[in-house]
C-alpha cells in the first residue's frame, strides 16, 4: 500500500485569516451562550481582534512568501490591501454599535459577520490562484448579503438583501464561466502559470476562449465595484441596507474587488494589456459619468453617497486602465483614503438620522453647522476630500490616478475624469450648502456621541487629512505595494 | 475525448437557459434556481475541460463551485423569507420600495 504523504504547507500567508476567523467563531459561541440585551462588549472584542490582526498583517510587511502550491501569496500588495480592509472593518464596528442599538436589532452576530467578510477580503488580496480569488469572494459575498438584510424587520433592508443576493450570484454566474474559458485556454488555474502559457502562445489576443473568459471576468468583478453599467444595484442596495453596512459595503468590498482585478489583469493576463486597457477605457467613463450625473439629482443622502461611490469606482478604474505604476499606486493610495473619508461621512450620517433611518435625506443636515459644529466640521473635511479638494487625501489620489493616465497617454480619460471630478463637487457642496447657509426646519435632536463613534471620527479625520498633507507616507508604501506586481 | 466541443455547446446553453431565465422570470425563487442553473452550466465547463487536458485542477473547482452554491441557497432561501415575512409575496415586481 502506497504511503498518502502529506505535504508541508507554510501556514505564515494565512495566519492572519485563521486567527480572524477563529476569533469570529468564538464570538459566535459567546453571543450564543451570552443573555440577550446589550452586545456591545461583543463589538470591542472584535474592534481589539481587527487591531491585533492589524498587528500581524503589519509583521509581514517586506515578506514574499509563496504557500500552498502558489495558490496564496503574502506580499506587500497583499499586506497593503488587507491593512484598508482591516481598517474599515474596525472603523465599521465602531460606528455600528450605537446604531444597531437604535434601529432595534442589535443581534451579536452583526460582528462575526463582518470578520468573515474580512477573512474573505483578505483570501481575494493575497489570492494568486483562480480558485482561491473564487472562495475569498464568495466568502464575503455571502456574508455582505446577509449583513444588508441584516434589518430583517425593515422592509427596506430585506429588499436591499434580496437584490443585493439576486444579482451579486447572477454577477457570480458570469465570472466563473470566465474562469473555466481561462482555464480552459491554459490548462491551470494558477495566475503564475497562466502568465507563463500566455507569453508562449503566438498571438493569445486571437485566441477566442481567452478573450472571452477575461470579458465575462471583467463583468463579474466590474458588478462586485460597482462600475457602470453594472452598478443598478448599487443604489438600492447601499440605501436599503443598515448605514454602518452601507459604509462597509462601498469601501471594504470595493477594495477587495480592485485588488483581485488587478491580481487577475496584472499578474496573469499582462500579455492582454492592449485589449483590456481598452475595454476598462470604456468602463472608467462610463462608471465616472453616470455616477456624477446621477448623484445631482438625488435627495436621498445614502443614496447621494452611494452614486458618488460609483463615481469613486470609476476614477480608481482610470488608474487601472492605465495599468502603469503611478496608476496602480494611486488605486491603493485611493482605497484606502476612501475608507476613512467614506466611513467616516456616513458616521455622521448615522448621528444625523433618526430611529427607522427616517431624516435621510440632503435638506436634514440643515443647520448641522450652527447647531454641531465640530460634527459639521468633519463633514466637510470628509466631503472636501471625496470632492478632491487640496490638502485632503482625496486630492491626491486623484492626482495620482489622472496622472497614471496621462503618463499612460489617455490624456481623454484623465480630462473626463478631471471633468466629472468638478461635477461632483456640485453635490456635495450641496451638502455643505445646507449645513452652513440654511436654518433648521426642525429641532434638532440632541445627538449623543458615544465614545467608540468619537474615536472613530477622530481616526477618519486623521485618514483623510494626513495623507493629504504628507502623502508620502502612505504613497510609499502604496508604491512598494504594486512594485511586485 | 475528440467531442469536446459538443460538451461546450450543451454548457454555453444551459448557462443562456439561466441567463434569460434571470433577466425574463418574475418570482424570486425560480430567478435563483435560474442562477443555479448557470452554476452548473459553469461546473460542466469545467469538467468537460479537466477530461479533455487530463487535469485535476478543473474537478477540484468544481467542488468548491457546489459548496458555495450550497452556502449561497442557505442565505438566498433566509433572505427570501425574511422578504416574504414582510411583504406577503416573492414577486420581483414587489421589490419596489426603492427606485431612482
Amino acid at each position: 500500500m502506497d504511503m498518502i504523504s502529506i505535504p508541508v504547507v507554510n501556514m505564515t500567508p494565512i495566519l492572519p485569516e485563521i486567527f480572524l476567523s477563529v476569533l469570529a467563531m468564538v464570538l459566535l459561541l459567546i453571543n450564543v451562550f451570552s443573555p440577550g440585551g446589550q452586545k456591545s462588549y461583543l463589538a470591542y472584542i472584535s474592534f481589539f481582534g481587527i487591531v491585533a490582526t492589524a498587528v500581524l498583517v503589519g509583521a509581514g510587511w517586506g515578506a514574499h512568501i509563496e504557500s500552498f502550491g502558489g495558490s496564496v501569496v503574502l506580499d506587500n500588495f497583499a499586506t497593503f490591501f488587507k491593512m484598508t480592509f482591516l481598517i474599515a472593518a474596525g472603523l465599521t464596528v465602531l460606528i455600528s454599535d450605537r446604531y444597531m442599538e437604535r434601529e432595534e436589532c442589535n443581534h451579536g452576530e452583526l460582528y462575526p459577520l463582518i470578520l468573515f467578510a474580512v477573512v474573505g477580503m483578505m483570501l481575494m488580496a493575497s489570492g494568486t490562484d483562480l480558485m482561491t480569488i473564487f472562495l475569498g469572494l464568495e466568502v464575503m459575498s455571502v456574508t455582505l448579503y446577509v449583513l444588508a438584510g441584516f434589518n430583517r424587520a425593515n422592509k427596506k433592508s430585506n429588499e436591499a438583501g434580496l437584490k443585493y443576493f439576486l444579482l451579486g450570484s447572477f454577477s457570480t454566474g458570469f465570472m466563473l464561466y470566465g474562469m473555466a474559458l481561462i482555464y480552459g485556454a491554459t490548462g491551470t488555474t494558477r495566475l503564475y502559470k497562466i502568465a507563463a502559457i500566455l507569453g508562449q502562445m503566438t498571438l493569445p489576443s486571437a485566441n477566442i476562449l481567452l478573450v472571452a473568459g477575461m470579458l465575462l471576468m471583467m463583468t463579474g468583478f466590474a458588478f462586485k465595484i460597482a462600475a457602470a453599467p453594472f452598478h443598478m444595484w448599487t443604489p438600492d442596495v447601499y440605501e436599503g441596507a443598515p448605514t454602518p453596512m452601507t459604509a462597509f459595503m462601498s469601501a471594504g468590498p470595493k477594495a477587495a474587488g480592485f485588488a483581485a482585478l488587478m491580481r487577475l489583469f496584472l499578474l496573469a493576463l499582462p500579455t492582454l494589456q492592449v485589449e483590456w486597457s481598452q475595454v476598462l477605457w470604456v468602463l472608467a467613463v462610463l462608471t465616472m459619468t453616470v455616477g456624477n450625473i446621477t448623484a445631482l439629482r438625488q435627495d436621498n443622502i445614502k443614496r447621494v453617497l452611494a452614486y458618488s461611490s460609483i463615481a469613486h469606482a470609476g476614477y480608481a478604474l482610470v488608474g487601472f486602465a492605465a495599468g502603469n505604476g503611478t496608476g496602480t499606486a494611486g488605486i491603493l493610495f485611493y482605497m484606502l483614503s476612501y475608507s476613512f473619508m467614506n466611513i467616516g461621512a456616513f458616521a455622521i450620517i448615522i448621528l444625523v438620522a433618526k430611529k427607522g433611518e427616517t431624516n435621510g435625506n440632503v435638506s436634514d443636515f440643515a443647520g448641522l453647522g450652527f447647531k454641531r459644529p465640530v460634527l459639521a466640521i468633519a463633514m466637510t473635511i470628509f466631503l472636501f476630500s471625496l470632492a478632491g479638494v487640496p490638502p485632503a487625501a482625496g486630492f491626491i489620489g486623484k492626482f495620482y490616478l489622472f496622472a497614471g493616465a496621462i503618463q499612460k497617454g489617455y490624456i481623454w480619460l484623465a480630462v473626463i475624469g478631471v471633468l466629472n471630478s468638478a461635477a461632483s463637487a456640485y453635490y456635495y457642496l450641496r451638502i455643505m450648502v445646507y449645513m452652513y447657509m440654511k436654518e433648521p426646519t426642525e429641532e434638532f435632536e440632541w445627538v449623543q456621541v458615544t465614545a467608540p463613534v468619537t474615536l472613530a471620527l477622530i481616526i477618519a479625520v486623521a485618514g483623510t487629512l494626513i495623507p493629504g498633507v504628507v502623502p508620502s507616507v502612505i504613497l510609499q508604501y502604496a508604491q512598494m505595494a504594486v512594485k511586485l506586481l | 475525448m475528440e467531442n469536446l466541443n459538443s460538451y461546450l455547446i450543451v454548457s454555453a446553453i444551459l448557462f443562456a437557459i439561466g441567463t434569460i431565465g434571470v433577466l425574463t422570470r418574475k418570482n424570486v425563487i425560480v430567478m435563483f434556481m435560474s442562477i443555479e442553473l448557470m452554476l452548473n452550466a459553469v461546473n460542466l465547463t469545467f469538467v468537460a475541460f479537466s477530461r479533455y487536458l487530463g487535469n485535476l485542477d478543473g474537478q477540484i473547482f468544481v467542488f468548491f463551485i457546489m459548496t458555495v452554491a450550497a452556502a449561497e441557497a442557505a442565505v438566498g432561501l433566509a433572505l427570501i423569507i425574511a422578504f416574504f415575512n414582510n411583504k406577503e409575496s416573492i414577486d420581483v415586481e414587489d421589490v419596489n420600495l426603492m427606485k431612482w
